[in-house]
């Protein structure tokens, strides 16, 4: 294989493996490509009261699973005195707080934050697992005889067999006066109508169970679980609102718990309650992504920048901009042909730039080079060896700064202080070649050389400070194979400088 | 659209440019460790006259500060000559001196030079003022070289010089660098010097440029550039041609000046030759270099390489244009 292929093959595997590895934490990680985009995190808090009677109690209260809809991020609970634990009962999460000396008033917190899942996995994984019906119910006789008479009723106003859940659930959500579900509802007054749907369709012989959950809002405080039913149709598992018989799971709905016999239960105490908060966030997606990475232990995320203290990752933020303003030199130098004065000074003056911003830095530049060009056209009538008038320019530049910065803080104008940003060994070198230049190909090329170091240093600040550019690196640290890829492959690039084609003009006849 | 166009026009007549030069020829024909020798012009002119290469004749080296004591000496019984540093490039720092009195020299605009000033002057050399990346350096003094009479017309304030390029030992191209009162009497095309193309199978000029513009006379001088030939042309291409044999540089140039005692002699070598060459002879290097990479690899000796470019690089083939004179 020659040379060339061996960098076009090398240049393929790391620009593919830069940008597999970023697409890989966008489309999988979910990290942002963007800065600034936000993901909306909903703060839910379930508070259990309850009136302690004894001095021992313990509260039992069923945990959201994992779903498809949703992603938990954070789970906390908060309970002083009580001793906490979680268990598992056949797929269930339960989470038991015990305690054997209160009385009294009673609550106990938990809070979990949850955000919408990107991609949400078509399977109904939660339904399938779900094996607990309500068996056929028990009813006195006169709640028999006008269970039997509303099922007829929903069976006769039925078209078909997929119809009859919505018609029970119309006449139970209906006028609670109507005869039949008044002499159910009288009889039994704290049953829900979620519950009285269920037993109705247990009745009936339809498989169904409740689904409690909670609906997610921009600010709610203290609302009561919301029940929903679910079930099983010829056409599969339904979700129904039985308040409104409307089919479908509302919008924003976090559901905590499908069947299951209970939500909550209290041994030890009474006039127990359960009430829901809900607080919306909007939190940046990097975060996000970020703590769903860890806890996933994702090697490309354990293994990376973020797992350094923020104050080296700030170091960190500038570093990774500088393979960017050495793409832009390249491409300056390789496609355009624009002569600077020092290879790569123009990424470390784009870089002091990003510090001074950009005016300000250019009009640092000039009168700091300017003025040492002057003081160094004295010393090149002196005998100096190189390196002691090096020497003494860094000398002149640094006393320059210093000056500058004192006179511009006098007269109020702070920026200037950001002048020590500048590299002075650079500046001091620019110096010394320009005036070299200066006095070896005349004023012309120093202007030629300079404007076109100047330009460079431009358009590399640029390219650097922009937000996009800035956010991208840091993120996604392996685009930086990507750029190196490209690099190398510029590096073999035998074509015309943009320059050339002018420089070669009057051959084109 | 008329960027690509152009870019068209130039590929299509043969136009190398400035990265494929480096890519493909200059990093694939030119070792690296070849370079010191012919990027040190003190190693390059020992090897050189080892060779039998004619040279100008060397009259010393300062290699330290301390040496400058004997400037004096050394310089007493030289009325013409030449200071340049070891490691140069582009022709700076080049210094040249004829004697006015005892303890004074004048450069060839008039300037008087003192001893002290002299000495000053080299150890700014020395300090590495004018080699590259400012590393130190030593100087070298050597005869001032007395242009041929039928060349001194063609130049002003400084010494023609004639650039060979060498490809693989094969002479492809070459040029006559002519300094102006613009390029201070440097031979350096980017300093204003004009540049001549010269018909490489016969000596003759084609076409003479000064900043990449086509002129007829010399600015300084007058004198019409058509009725140019450069004598000895087979001597003076054998003699460039032998630098490949000598450097082992696969893509050099050779810069040849014509004394008037001497003859043809080789001034230096570079191993990154500039594309001037092509603006000056019209003609782009491109074509040239490809027809001498398809040629059998034997051993060709310079003779037979010479008679080669002879008979296939003729200049009326290629650019029917008249010396001078744009057309279309």
């Amino acid at each position: 294989m020659t040379s060339r292929n061996q960098i076009y093959l090398l240049s393929a595997i790391l620009i593919s493996v830069g940008l597999g590895l970023t697409s890989y934490k966008f489309f999988s990680l979910h990290f942002p490509l963007t800065p600034g985009s936000v993901r909306t995190v909903w703060n839910v808090e379930a508070k259990i009261s309850f009136n302690s009677e004894g001095p021992s109690a313990l509260a039992d209260l069923a945990l959201p699973n994992t779903q498809n809809n949703y992603e938990i991020l954070d789970e906390t609970f908060a309970s002083s005195g009580y001793k906490f634990n979680i268990q598992n009962y056949s797929g269930q999460r339960r989470a038991i707080w015990t305690n054997t000396d209160i009385s009294g008033q009673q609550n106990l917190y938990y809070s979990l934050q949850i955000t919408p899942r990107i991609e949400r996995e078509s399977a109904d994984m939660a339904t399938r697992t779900v094996t607990q019906y309500v068996s056929k119910p028990t009813w006195l006789p006169a709640q028999h005889e006008a269970a039997m008479s509303i099922i007829e009723a929903a069976k006769k106003n039925a078209s078909s067999p997929d119809m009859f859940t919505r018609e029970v659930l119309k006449i139970v959500s209906g006028d609670p006066r109507a005869e039949d579900i008044h002499v159910l509802f009288s009889s039994d007054k704290d049953l829900s109508r979620a519950n009285m749907a269920l037993k109705l369709l247990a009745q009936a012989g339809v498989r169904a169970h409740i689904i409690r959950g909670v609906q997610l809002g921009n600010r709610t405080h203290n609302d009561p679980p919301v029940e929903l039913i679910e079930v099983n149709e010829a056409s599969g598992w339904t979700i129904y609102n039985p308040d409104t018989a409307t089919a479908g799971l509302p919008d924003n709905f976090f559901i905590w718990q499908r069947g299951g016999p209970s939500l909550l239960d209290i041994e030890g105490g009474s006039r127990s309650k359960i009430r829901f908060s809900v607080l919306s966030n909007v939190i940046p997606a990097k975060n996000i992504a970020l703590k769903l990475a860890r806890e996933k232990t994702v090697a490309l995320v354990d293994f990376n920048i973020y797992s350094l203290p923020v104050e080296k990752q700030n170091v960190f933020k500038l570093l990774f901009l500088v393979p960017i303003g050495a793409l832009i030199v390249v491409i300056f130098q390789i496609l355009i042909g624009v002569r600077t004065s020092g290879t790569f000074m123009p990424v470390l003056i784009a870089m002091a730039f990003i510090q001074t911003t950009l005016l300000t830095g250019i009009a640092i530049l000039i009168t700091l080079v300017s003025t040492g060009l002057w003081i160094r056209s004295y010393l090149s009538k002196t005998d100096l060896h190189m390196t002691a008038r090096i020497g003494v320019v860094l000398i002149i530049v640094v006393m320059l700064m210093v000056g500058f910065s004192v006179i511009s803080h006098k007269l109020g104008l702070d920026q200037a202080l950001n002048m020590t940003f500048f590299p002075m060994v650079i500046l001091a070198w620019t110096i010394e070649r320009m005036s070299i230049i200066w006095e070896e190909d005349g004023p012309l090329e120093v202007a030629i050389q300079g404007s076109g170091s100047l330009l460079v240093a431009i358009v590399a600040y640029l390219a650097m400070s922009n937000g996009l550019v800035e956010h991208l690196t840091f993120n996604f640290p392996e685009l930086l194979l990507a750029v190196l890829g490209v690099i190398l492959l510029l590096g073999q690039y035998t074509g015309f400088r943009l320059f050339e084609l002018y420089r070669f003009r009057h051959m084109d006849n | 659209m008329l960027w690509l166009k152009r870019r068209n026009n130039l590929r299509a007549k043969g136009i190398l440019g400035i990265n494929e030069r480096n890519i493909a020829y200059i990093s694939r024909y030119n070792e690296r460790k070849r370079f010191p020798l012919v990027d040190n012009k003190l190693l390059t002119k020992r090897a050189a006259q080892q060779a039998g290469i004619a040279v100008p004749e060397l009259y010393g080296v300062i290699e330290s500060t301390y040496q400058l004591r004997t400037l004096a000496n050394l310089l007493e019984p030289l009325d013409q000559f030449v200071i340049k540093p070891t490691r140069g490039s582009g022709g700076k720092g080049i210094l040249v001196l004829s004697r006015q009195d005892e303890r004074n020299f004048v450069k060839p605009g008039g300037q008087i030079l003192s001893l002290a000033e002299i000495r000053h002057y080299i150890s700014n050399i020395l300090s590495g003022v004018y080699s590259l990346g400012g590393q130190p350096d030593s100087a070298f003094i050597e005869a001032l070289v007395i242009s041929d009479p039928g060349l001194e017309q063609y130049s002003y304030e400084g010494l023609p010089d004639i650039r060979v390029v060498i490809f693989q030992g094969f002479p492809v191209m070459a040029m006559l660098r002519c300094p102006t009162h613009a390029s201070d009497g440097k031979a350096n095309l980017h300093q204003g010097a004009v540049g001549v193309g010269i018909d490489i199978t016969t000596g003759n000029a084609l076409h003479a440029v000064q900043n990449n513009r086509v002129i007829s006379n010399h600015p300084d001088t007058g004198v019409d550039f058509s009725d140019l030939v450069i004598s000895e042309w087979t001597t003076l291409l054998t003699l460039a041609s032998s630098c490949y044999e000598l450097t082992g540089l696969g893509y050099l140039g050779s810069d040849i000046v014509i004394d008037r005692s001497h003859g043809p002699l080789l001034l230096e070598i570079n191993a990154r030759p500039g594309l001037s060459i092509q603006t000056a002879s019209g003609i782009g290097l491109r074509d040239r270099l490809m027809t001498i990479q398809q040629l059998p690899k034997s051993n060709w000796d310079i003779e037979a390489r010479i008679a080669y470019i002879m008979a296939n690089f003729g200049a009326i083939d290629i650019e029917p244009a008249a010396a001078g004179v744009r057309g279309c």
